[in-house]
């Protein structure tokens, strides 16, 4: 027997106002974004003097900002579809078959996640330099695959752990090869994770700064650029109103794909239902 | 073995590592036969019928359907269809798409994929649920789309693996009769895979008993109740008393044997009776239901034995008594007819009566 839960109240009103502070210092730093991209000023200062939108007028005035976007976009989206891949590859790999050194071959690919990015980038530079590739979007795409793929992967096994196995084995038995059963019930199945993994690795993407930052060539993405716009105090508000816009979209696609993770778990236990 | 065998099973063995899942596994099942694999979990029957599906693959032996040699042959080219314990429905597909599912690669005309759709669904009773889904549909609903899907393909073989296994009572009993009905209709081999013996004995032609890996004996429902061949079968199925016993004497048909708490007793001869030369400690079992409970003498021409009523529990069709016996700490189960309602209190606990029996109402069992 559980016992029922005990009332916020009951533990004191302490542990009630460490919680919401908690909660604000975590939150209002972000707050600082918006709230200064609509006032009508250049320098960070109280009081403000005026509520203005130019801001995000200007934002189409500025050429290389708006590329610095698109190249994020591209990047995103490379990183995003390979690693896609790559971790839908490994969790197949890891849910359907038996085999020596699962946990060893899990960890490698997870092993991104926990190594400094600072040590990884700098590695990546070295070795591309010894292999005289040019820098480039395309190599911090490659960069933003090997950080991207663990995400991937964890997202597609938790899916694909939660589907009756003998989906597949049916599929099979009336016939199918192993390829069109994973295109006529597998993929069908696992879609919302692999639109879920979508988003979340081009978040992880569009994000990164340090591993791009070793690996730039001439072209750089957008948390590239707005570094380099430290330098003057002039060119940040509009930052601020992009950064607000990228703020919102990014909660979005968060919201949504976690939406879309939890659809996709629903359904999964009719088949193993009773009466 | 005979050359009458639609399917044969030949030595197969499957090892995971050092365990044994199926131990040399060597029998034939004829064409339209409905045939049971029956066991406790872990007996390897699920084993046996996944390596007969093509999911798993034997370690050793041979596997024949029709004559052709499928050993090695994966799943999606073999005649043969299987109706899942879970079902396997597919969940984004309706009913209609379900069904449909492995023909959709024959490339039929729309007509005909059409035409053998609805007549697999009539067939089931489940027309005008083309476009259900898997979640509103009830577990014996799912069973029969589970049933349209696999045999709408006409395989040679049907497997099921414990289909009844997740309904309740009242729809599995229902549902035992459809099935069997069904089969008998389609004229499909059936390969039939339980752990309930109820559910074998009611359905089977013939039942293949499995224990640890090892087919125990393969009979007919009525042979493996009446004359089961070893002590494993004998208590698997049903409820039987067991007692030890020495073989005196025998002749063609009957041996005198000295049973533990009955005295001499004559036990018909199995067909195999080497296991029984005179002088060897054998085990003799009784049916609770061929033992009966009177007061006084037993029945003309039968034997009996003086015993006190222990436990008794009414069941409604018949009363079930414990009966104690000199020369034997395990008291006798003895299962007794309802008669008329004339009778229904008819031993008490503590009542001392004697137990009757006949000739025919023991079987003679090894030991071991």
């Amino acid at each position: 027997m559980t016992q029922p839960l005990k009332k916020v109240g009951e533990r004191g009103i302490g542990i009630t106002i460490f919680a919401f502070a908690y909660l604000f210092f975590l939150y209002a730093p972000m707050l600082v974004l918006p709230f200064f991209s609509f006032a009508d000023q250049t320098i960070f200062r109280f009081p403000i003097e005026g509520f203005s939108t130019r801001w995000y007028e200007e934002l189409g005035e500025r050429p290389e900002m708006i590329t610095a976007l698109w190249n994020s976009i591209q990047v995103g989206l490379i990183a995003s579809i390979l690693a896609t891949i790559m971790g839908l590859l490994a969790a197949k790999a890891i849910t359907r078959y038996a085999m020596p050194g699962k946990g060893v071959a899990m960890g490698l690919i997870s092993l991104p996640l926990f190594i400094p990015e600072v040590l990884l980038g700098l590695a990546l530079l070295i070795i591309l330099n010894l292999a005289s590739i040019p820098l480039s979007l395309v190599t911090i795409a490659m960069g933003h695959v090997m950080l991207c793929t663990p995400f991937a992967m964890s997202v597609l096994i938790a899916r694909m752990d939660g589907f009756d196995k003998s989906l597949e084995e049916a599929s099979m038995d009336l016939g199918e090869s192993g390829w069109m059963t994973f295109w006529r019930v597998t993929f069908p199945l696992i879609a919302p994770a692999i639109v879920s993994s979508l988003l979340l690795t081009f978040i992880v993407s569009f994000d990164e700064f340090l591993l791009a930052f070793f690996l730039q060539g001439d072209q750089i993405t957008l948390p590239l650029y707005i570094w380099g716009q430290l330098r003057f105090p002039s060119n940040f508000p509009p930052v601020l109103a992009l950064g607000t816009c990228i703020l919102l979209v990014s909660i979005v696609l968060v919201v949504f794909a976690e939406w879309l993770r939890q659809v996709g778990a629903q359904g999964d236990t009719p088949n193993v239902g009773v009466r | 073995m005979s050359a009458g065998d639609y399917i044969r099973i030949e030595n197969i063995t499957k090892r995971f590592g050092s365990f044994h899942a199926v131990d040399n596994a060597d029998f034939g099942i004829k064409q339209g036969e409905f045939f049971s694999l029956l066991g406790p979990s872990g007996c390897g029957k699920t084993t046996l019928l996944r390596m007969i599906a093509g999911f798993e693959f034997p370690t050793e032996g041979e596997i024949y359907i029709d004559g052709q040699p499928v050993t090695g042959v994966p799943a999606n080219k073999r005649p043969t269809n299987m109706v899942f314990q879970s079902y396997a429905i597919f969940p984004h597909l309706d009913v209609y798409d379900n069904v449909a599912y492995g023909l959709r690669k024959l490339r039929l005309d729309k007509a005909e994929l059409d035409r053998r759709v609805k007549e697999a669904l009539a067939m089931i009773r489940m027309d005008g649920f083309e476009t259900r889904k898997a979640d509103q549909m009830s577990g014996g609903q799912r069973q029969r789309v589970a049933l349209a899907r696999a045999l709408v393909n006409r395989p040679k073989v049907l497997l099921l693996d414990e289909p009844l296994g997740a309904l309740d009572k009242k729809l599995r009993e229902q549902m035992q009769f459809e099935l069997r009905s069904l089969q008998q209709n389609v004229g499909i081999t059936f390969i039939f895979v339980t752990h309930d013996q109820e559910e074998a004995l009611s359905l089977s032609d013939r039942i293949a008993v499995m224990q640890k890996g090892k087919v125990m004996q393969i009979a007919t429902p009525r042979e493996l109740y009446e004359s089961p061949t070893t002590r494993e079968v004998a208590d698997f199925i049903g409820t039987i008393n067991l007692l030890n016993g020495t073989v005196k004497s025998k002749d063609d048909k009957v041996a005198v044997v000295e049973a533990q708490g009955l005295g001499l007793v004559n036990v018909p001869l199995p067909a195999d009776h080497a296991f029984a030369p005179a002088g060897a400690e054998i085990l003799v079992g009784a049916r609770p239901e061929k033992l009966d409970v009177v007061r006084g003498a037993p029945h003309p021409g039968e034997k009996g034995i003086k015993g006190d009523i222990g436990a008794c529990a009414y069941l409604g069709d018949r009363n079930h008594y414990q009966v104690t016996i000199a020369g034997r700490a395990e008291p006798l189960q003895v299962a007794t007819e309802q008669g008329d309602r004339s009778t229904l209190a008819s031993f008490m606990p503590g009542e001392q009566v004697t137990i009757s029996w006949g000739d025919n109402s023991l079987v003679l069992l090894p030991r071991t």
